[in-house]
């Protein structure tokens, strides 16, 4: 019986996928989760295992890094839905033939590698750059350069992590049939009442992806930080760097590592939950 | 309601698209408590038409009346007009309750009025009162069809407006819900304004029927007058099985049919009538032992049978025209395939009718 369960073609061919996600996801995702409880600076999992690490990190201020890669993620969600929304309205109801020049657009810049990009900026905000030099040569103003700043991190997340928004949100407003829109306006709702009603309810299921991975992706940013923060702030991802390189301190890399999953798992569990992804799906 | 007056009048009426015209200069008067269907083919405009009159679509030139104001230019969600989708367009994320109260709770009526006034609908259209809390999207075709159709008396419009509803159901429940509607209609006195592509449909149903083809009416009238007096030959192919015969003026009382090289006794042919079709309904065909049993007579060959249930048609070939003869199945004709048949028709049963 279990053989016979066991030969069935399904889970004969089923074998490689499970070994492939065994050995490719499984693995180094618990060889980082056992190398949290090993002591400070060793390099091997078979040691006393303990939790040193964890009360090393609760002892100390990386809280803050946390708080900075949360908020920041945070913040980068709620600028990218104000700005995506309308033009995810528009690649899916309005701009017709013109939708897929405009999505080349926004993709385009994803074949150049983020930090290339990153730099780009750089040299667009850095004093006497193209912005500010421009400024100074026709207008002989001379702002102090915004580069550094909380802002230009937001800023550079928001350019960044935009198509991640964008085209979930985009599938979800299209998802959106058409004569539910026209039955709701047709049954007297205002313009504002069919958005509130038909349109975002019936959206979000692509909102909510677009909202995961953004906010996903965000919390894990790094290069922002680095490049047009010039380290001034610290972020969650930038500590577990420098446990790993500079510090070689491994188990704690990986501490900060299972931390941040749990905290970012536990945030994307709830917001499921709230929003019941599968069953908004699945009625369709 | 004295079921006189005009409710709603269309003068001139006409939408185009760029250089395609898909309405093309309506004038109708329809009038109050009535159940008028527009009926076309795909591409005929009767979609267009329907847009305009619920305001989703704005006319290009003529005017709409709605008991005398003119309203081209009051939006869908100000006009006391309501429609029943194609797609029934239901809310997929709201529960059958939520969907059918949708326009009280945009007008912020208080919930137990609204839930009071919901229950009632889904009651007069024999919708289960548990349904309430039920998700529109397990419902059955034929529920989410009800659904669809209190959501749109929730709203208590003075026309309501279907657009093939029933297009997507099955022949059965399509019969049923056909019936269904017109005692909707007879209940609510509310006038009924339908599209189909189905003339049969229309001709259960409604009190008027208008034709439509390449965005013109062609025809309007009783589905009696559509069926028995059609005025084109459009008109007159368009419901079921017919029989046409190309003719031209022969004598006062006479067309020449050049197919058969004979001249038909017809009804009376109309001054100036140069060249048309003569049309005979199936069931005003019959079978003749003898020339001189019918005015109009012609010889054929039984080439095949089909049987409908209470009727049985008959194919007769007369050289390479087709003709369909159509007997009650108490009267069934009695020949074998392949045998020599009369066939024939007095004047009155023919309509002569132009392109």
């Amino acid at each position: 019986m279990t053989i016979s369960k066991l030969l069935a073609p399904g889970t004969r061919h089923a074998i490689p996928l499970v070994l492939f996600l065994l050995v490719g996801f499984a693995a180094p995702l618990l060889a980082v989760i056992g190398f949290s409880f090993v002591p400070a600076r060793s390099f091997s999992l078979w040691q006393n295992w303990g939790l040193g690490n964890y009360i090393e990190i609760f002892n100390s201020t990386s809280y803050l890094s946390f708080l900075w890669s949360l908020g920041l993620a945070a913040i980068t969600v709620l600028v990218l839905a104000v700005i995506c929304y309308p033009i995810a309205y528009g690649l899916a109801r309005v701009f017709g033939k013109y939708s897929t020049l405009v999505t080349l657009l926004f993709t385009i810049p994803l074949f150049v590698s983020e930090n290339v990009r990153l730099y780009g900026w750089v040299l667009f905000f850095i004093k006497n750059g193209v912005l500010l030099g421009t400024l100074k040569s026709w207008f002989g103003i001379e702002p102090e350069s915004w580069l550094f700043t909380n802002g230009i991190i937001v800023w550079g997340m928001v350019y960044v992590y935009l198509p991640f928004m964008l085209f979930p949100m985009t599938l979800g407003v299209s998802m959106v049939p058409d004569q539910t829109r026209d039955a709701a306006f047709d049954l007297g709702a205002t313009r504002w009442q069919v958005f509130k009603e038909v349109e975002l309810p019936l959206s979000m299921p692509g909102i909510m992806i677009g909202f995961l991975l953004s906010f996903v992706l965000a919390v894990g940013a790094i290069a922002e930080a680095k490049v047009l923060g010039g380290q001034q702030i610290i972020p969650i991802s930038h500590d577990i760097e420098i446990a790993f390189t500079y510090a070689q301190n491994w188990p704690l890399g990986a501490a900060l590592s299972v931390l941040l999953m749990l905290v970012v798992g536990t945030l994307v569990l709830l917001v499921l939950r709230r929003f019941d992804l599968d069953a908004i799906l699945g009625r369709r | 309601m004295n079921g006189r007056s005009p409710i709603l009048q269309l003068r001139n009426l006409t939408k185009t698209f760029g250089n395609f015209t898909a309405v093309k200069d309506i004038n109708l008067d329809i009038t109050e408590g009535e159940f008028f269907t527009i009926v076309g083919p795909s591409g005929s405009g009767k979609t267009t038409m329907l847009r305009m009159l619920t305001g989703m679509e704005s006319a290009t030139s003529g005017d709409i009346l709605l008991r005398g104001t003119r309203i081209n230019d009051l939006p869908a969600n100000k006009r006391p007009t309501c429609m029943v989708f194609q797609s029934l367009a239901l809310f997929p994320h709201r529960t059958v309750g939520q969907n059918i109260e949708f326009s009280l709770k945009i007008k912020n009526i208080a919930p137990d009025v609204r839930k009071a006034r919901a229950l009632q609908l889904m009651d007069q259209l024999r919708l289960p009162q548990d349904y309430y809390g039920k998700s529109v999207t397990k419902c059955s075709g034929g529920e989410r069809q009800r659904v669809a159709l209190a959501r749109a008396l929730a709203y208590d419009p003075d026309i309501l407006f279907f657009d093939e509803p029933l297009s997507a159901i099955d022949y059965k429940l399509r019969k049923t819900l056909e019936k269904e509607l017109k005692d909707i209609h007879r209940e609510t006195g509310k006038t009924f304004i339908y599209i189909t592509h189905s003339l049969e449909e229309a001709m259960v149903m409604s009190d008027r029927i208008g034709v439509m083809r390449a965005g013109q009416l062609v025809q309007v009238g009783s589905p009696q007058q559509i069926y028995g007096a059609p005025e084109t030959k459009f008109v007159s192919e368009f419901v079921g099985d017919v029989n046409v015969m190309a003719v031209r003026a022969g004598g006062a009382a006479t067309v020449h049919a050049a197919e058969f090289n004979i001249d038909f006794v017809s009804p009376s042919v109309p001054a100036g009538f140069a060249a048309g079709h003569l049309v005979v309904r199936p069931e005003s065909l019959r079978f003749l032992s003898a020339h001189n049993e019918a005015q109009n007579c012609l010889e054929g060959r039984l080439y095949n049978e089909y049987v409908l249930g209470s009727r049985i048609q008959y194919q007769v070939r007369v050289n390479d025209h087709v003709f369909i003869v159509e007997k009650l199945r108490q009267q069934a004709f009695t020949g074998k395939l392949d045998d020599n048949v009369l066939i024939g028709w007095d004047a009155k049963d023919s309509i002569l009718v132009t392109d």
